[in-house]
């Protein structure tokens, strides 16, 4: 598409980028016909192609965003469903991040949407902090049902119902650096230590250490990783979310630099997404620039490593019918499609795809906080087209995606991982209660 | 000219009277449709200013998203009452401009029309809305083994609304037909606000047969809420091949030899080496690379007849010398083997940051010379130019690469566009496919039908619309009133570009 951006705007870095990003872009309008919230509200400024050229001229424009640009920007659920569709290659990704940060300096927020975007970007990236709200909100969950009333304070009746009734204790393998591999080790891995997963299913990360130690594969949690940044990144608060990725940057390289990594495993694959990016994300900075780049290019999701592996033979019975949830950030962020789904079969499990697999459950990320209305329409499509299946367990790939889906049904959702650790010798995952014959 | 469309077609003068009423135009429509259905701030409508062909722009007077029948019939009152001109739109992947906006008219979008309606097996039929995707049809009946055939390479995204619209056609139509052949039904709101049925769910209701007249009517008739479709069953074997060949040449004997020998393909399309390329770096399945041309061909039917069918092929195109031939083995590869030739427009997005999408069919066995003037054509202009084409039916997609923030470059593809259009009528072929004439061959059309001939296709327009406020100055050269047509002269010399067709 033509564009047009003065030499003055494209001296800065972030306006070249976005140019690149929108002169790739044909207006074809193929992106519109897989993205959520075009097939649910029909509008075309609530569509990719539509974001597009609404951030395309604002940015031309150098004008600050206006309440109606936010509005759709909010919107999208940055799933990246029209980075699969595209076929011209367009990286709506890097856009919309660029608009998001745009939005972030130049608009000012109404007073309760603020606050809660401080609340969140405060508490969520912080396990400690996460950890304690989550207690607050056990108690407060009752009360969601008041906040209903007053638009402004929907965000916080969503937040209360999303959080576990009974909260978590911390799991035994928080706070330890270094898991070693059972027998000899074939590989060395670090992996992501994470914010908000562990506060609400330390199950995930103790499922993901046995199953790696048990074929093989040193884990390490150097110090100093933490929350990889993608919550803040996705509100447009670059800062933070920088800052998180350098820190992660740094500790990863002392990982490398002293015993060698194989890979930075993720396996909340909202996560995985960001970190896969830093080379990005950091590519202005030069004392980071070619580490981050590094980082990026040894991260891998779980499915990625482990369908690479011989996983020992199941032991548990065949036949266990699993609905496999794709998350975005996996599918469409990047780019892993048959991975978990191939390890689950070989697991035995009989693995169910449900229709519109291509669509968001409206998790992503603070999403279903912010925009409870969209979210809670996408999750009960999303939870119709898995029941349809008639599914004894949904397995996904990220933290968001079981706590947005699980809230809507009463089949258990469980990490993809769960379940291979568990058919491969671990316990059968907390939660999933199976009737007599198919255990 | 009005606005800021950016090349030299002349569209309707803007009523500026009407332009004047907009906040209470704007009031009316929002009693009519509640909540964000209608946008009127300019950094919204924006978004609307073009379709699929982005060399043309222009805001509209406000957009309108109705999202009942009602809606659309109170809209269209209100607009025939108070002279309002309305553009519908449905998902605006037209490479022809018919959505283009006009700064005095409503853009009527239709995207919220997105329900099927009834699936009706035993009549073999689909009911839906008109912002149903093509696609979304097709998707509702796979399960029962069904389909709908006319399948455009933007039926992913493009509407089955958009589709009665311009009568489309896609990969599968040189055996099934084309959108035509296959509604059955519609209802349709006329400008005055009553709503009309025509057809139904069977082949022959009787009357007048208005469908023919509605299919291809660009938006200029009536507004389509609900279409009825034939869906069939999905064939017992269907297999795509992929030959590739050293010359484009070699490819266009090829396809006129298959034809030639009787053999009537599912589909059988053409691609030239940058579409391959391009197409490629998206799918990734295995396109040859090292070919000038290459040619899908489906052959579908019982599974012996398909097996023998693909052994002739694959004699023929050994004759010609083919370096490469392969067909599918699954349902996942024939699609896939597809899913690169659909994407081809857009994938030349990768290579050129804009594109002119041509639209003309030649006799086939044209395609051979065509080709290779068009080489010498992209030589001579400068510009480069990616092929893709319905082989089967000689509808030719060059694409005519260029990049619009380059001074006089869209120019230069438009001069280009014009010699491949000229080229097209010399060879004996016509300046339409199936991307409708929209703005984009509007003013061909006087050299494609006689005054005669254009005089009474508008007469059928003021029998529908007599003031001409659906879409005007979209498909029709000139605005007359219809009292006027009785001493309409169309003639080529008052034309603006007498000898060089625009588009
Ligand atoms: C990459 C690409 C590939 C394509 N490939 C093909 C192809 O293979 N074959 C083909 O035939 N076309 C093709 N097209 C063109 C286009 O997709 C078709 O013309 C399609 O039918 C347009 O549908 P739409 O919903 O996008 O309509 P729009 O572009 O929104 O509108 C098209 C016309 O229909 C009218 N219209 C839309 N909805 C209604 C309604 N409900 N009632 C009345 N009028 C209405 C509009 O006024 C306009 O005149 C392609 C386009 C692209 C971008
Ligand atoms: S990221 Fe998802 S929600 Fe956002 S525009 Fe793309 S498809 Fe739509
Ligand atoms: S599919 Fe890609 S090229 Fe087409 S409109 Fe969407 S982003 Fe642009």
């Amino acid at each position: 598409m033509q564009t047009h951006f003065s030499l003055a705007q494209l001296a800065d870095p972030h306006i070249a980028d976005a140019e690149q990003v929108l002169r790739a872009c044909v207006h074809c309008g193929f992106c519109t016909a897989t993205c959520p919230t075009y097939v649910l509200l029909g509008d075309e400024l609530d569509s990719p192609r539509g974001r597009i050229y609404l951030i395309k001229d604002m940015l031309e424009n150098d004008r600050p965003a206006t309440p109606e640009v936010v509005k759709h920007i909010d919107r999208c659920l940055s799933c990246l469903s029209c980075m699969t569709t595209c076929p011209s290659g367009v990286h709506y990704m890097h856009l919309i991040d660029t608009a998001r940060a745009h939005v972030e300096t130049t608009y000012e927020r109404p007073r309760m949407d603020r606050l809660m975007r401080a609340l969140l970007a405060a508490v969520l990236p912080h396990r400690g902090r996460f950890r304690l709200a989550l207690a607050g909100a056990a108690l407060a969950r009752p009360f969601a049902g008041l906040f209903d009333g007053v638009p402004a304070l929907r965000p916080l009746a969503a937040m209360l119902r999303l959080a576990p009734s009974r909260p978590k204790l911390p799991s035994a393998t928080e706070g330890v650096g270094r898991f070693l591999a059972e027998g000899p080790r074939r590989a060395r891995v670090a992996l992501l230590d994470g914010c908000a997963q562990p506060a609400l299913r330390p199950e995930i990360d103790e499922a993901t250490i046995r199953l790696l130690t048990r074929i093989g594969v040193e884990v390490v949690r150097p110090a100093g990783a933490g929350c990889c940044g993608s919550l803040t990144h996705h509100m447009g608060k670059e800062e933070l979310a920088l800052a998180n990725a350098r820190a992660n940057v740094d500790a990863w390289w002392r990982a490398m630099e002293d015993e060698g990594l194989d890979a930075i495993l993720v396996n909340t694959s909202g996560c995985g997404t960001t970190i896969k990016d830093y080379g990005h994300m950091l590519r202005l900075e030069p004392a980071y620039a070619e580490k981050a780049a590094r980082v990026s290019a040894l991260a891998k999701d779980i499915s990625e490593f482990l369908v690479e592996r011989e996983l020992p033979a199941p032991v548990i019975p065949a036949g266990l019918r699993v609905a496999y949830h794709a998350a975005c950030s996996l599918q469409h962020g990047q780019k892993v499609r048959t991975a978990p789904k191939e390890l689950l079969a070989k697991a035995g499990f009989t693995v169910l795809e449900p229709a519109e697999g291509h669509l968001c459950c409206g998790s992503a990320g603070t999403y279903n906080i912010l925009q409870p209305e969209i979210a809670t329409r996408l999750r009960a499509r999303k939870v119709a087209n898995i029941e349809r299946t008639d599914p004894q367990v949904i397995a996904t790939g990220n933290i968001g995606c079981m706590t947005q889906i699980g809230s809507g049904t009463a089949i258990p959702a469980v990490h993809t991982v769960e379940l291979l650790d568990w058919a491969t010798g671990g316990p059968q995952p907390a939660g999933l209660h199976l009737p007599a014959a198919a255990a | 000219m009005s606005g800021n469309a950016t090349s030299g077609i002349v569209m309707p003068e803007p009523n500026a009277d009407v332009i004047a009423r907009r906040a209470e135009i704007v009031a009316a429509m929002r009693a009519i449709v509640p909540g964000e259905g209608v946008i009127d701030a300019v950094n919204e409508m924006r978004p609307f200013e073009t379709d699929g062909l982005t060399a043309y722009k222009q805001l509209p007077l406000a957009v309108v998203l109705p999202s009942t029948t009602e809606q659309v019939s109170r809209i269209l009152a209100y607009c025939h009452r108070n002279g309002i001109r309305v553009v519908p739109r449905g998902a605006g992947t037209g490479l022809s401009g018919g959505a283009l906006p006009l700064a005095d008219a409503i853009l009527l979008g239709m995207g919220k029309f997105n329900r099927i309606l009834d699936i009706d097996f035993d009549n073999r039929t689909v009911t839906a809305q008109p912002g149903v995707t093509n696609l979304g049809i097709t998707t509702a009946v796979a399960h029962a083994g069904f389909y709908y055939a006319p399948d455009p390479s933007s039926q992913i995204a493009c509407t089955i609304g958009g589709n009665v619209a311009e009568n489309s056609g896609g990969v599968h139509c040189l055996k099934y037909g084309l959108t035509t052949n296959n509604v059955m039904g519609v209802e349709l709101v006329l400008i005055t606000g009553e709503v009309m049925r025509i057809g139904g769910k069977h082949l022959d209701s009787g009357g007048l047969d208005l469908l023919g007249i509605l299919v291809g009517s660009e938006g200029l008739l009536g507004v389509v809420t609900e279409v009825t479709v034939r869906i069939l069953k999905k064939p017992e074997t269907a297999r795509a091949v992929l030959v590739g060949f050293p010359s484009s040449e070699a490819a266009g004997e090829c396809v006129a030899r298959i034809i030639g020998a009787g053999i009537i393909p599912g589909g059988m399309e053409m691609m030239d080496r940058l579409a391959i390329h391009a197409a490629e770096a998206f799918v990734k399945v295995g396109y040859p690379l090292d070919v000038e041309a290459l040619l899908i061909v489906e052959l579908d039917g019982p599974e012996a007849e398909v097996h023998h069918l693909i052994e002739r092929v694959a004699q023929i195109a050994s004759e010609l010398g083919c370096i490469t031939l392969r067909a599918s083995n699954s349902e996942e590869e024939r699609a896939a083997f597809w899913a690169g030739r659909k994407a081809a427009f857009p994938a030349v997005g990768r290579i050129s940051p804009d594109y002119l999408c041509m639209d003309g069919t030649i006799p086939r066995k044209a395609l051979p010379l065509v080709l290779a003037r068009m080489e010498e054509l992209a030589r001579q202009h400068g510009l480069q130019c990616a092929n893709v084409f319905h082989a089967g039916d000689g509808n030719l997609h060059p694409l005519i690469l260029y990049d619009a923030s380059k001074p006089g470059e869209l120019e230069a593809a438009e001069r280009f566009g014009a010699d491949i259009l000229l080229l097209c009528v010399e060879v004996g072929g016509v300046l339409t496919g199936e991307h409708g004439v929209g703005i984009e061959k509007r003013d061909l059309m006087p050299s494609m039908f006689d005054e005669t001939d254009l005089a009474h296709q508008q007469r059928l327009k003021c029998a529908f619309d007599p003031d001409s406020l659906l879409n005007p100055g979209k498909v029709f050269p000139q605005l007359h009133r219809c009292a006027e047509l009785g001493r309409m002269h169309v003639s080529r010399g008052q034309l603006p570009f007498p000898n060089i067709p625009r588009f």
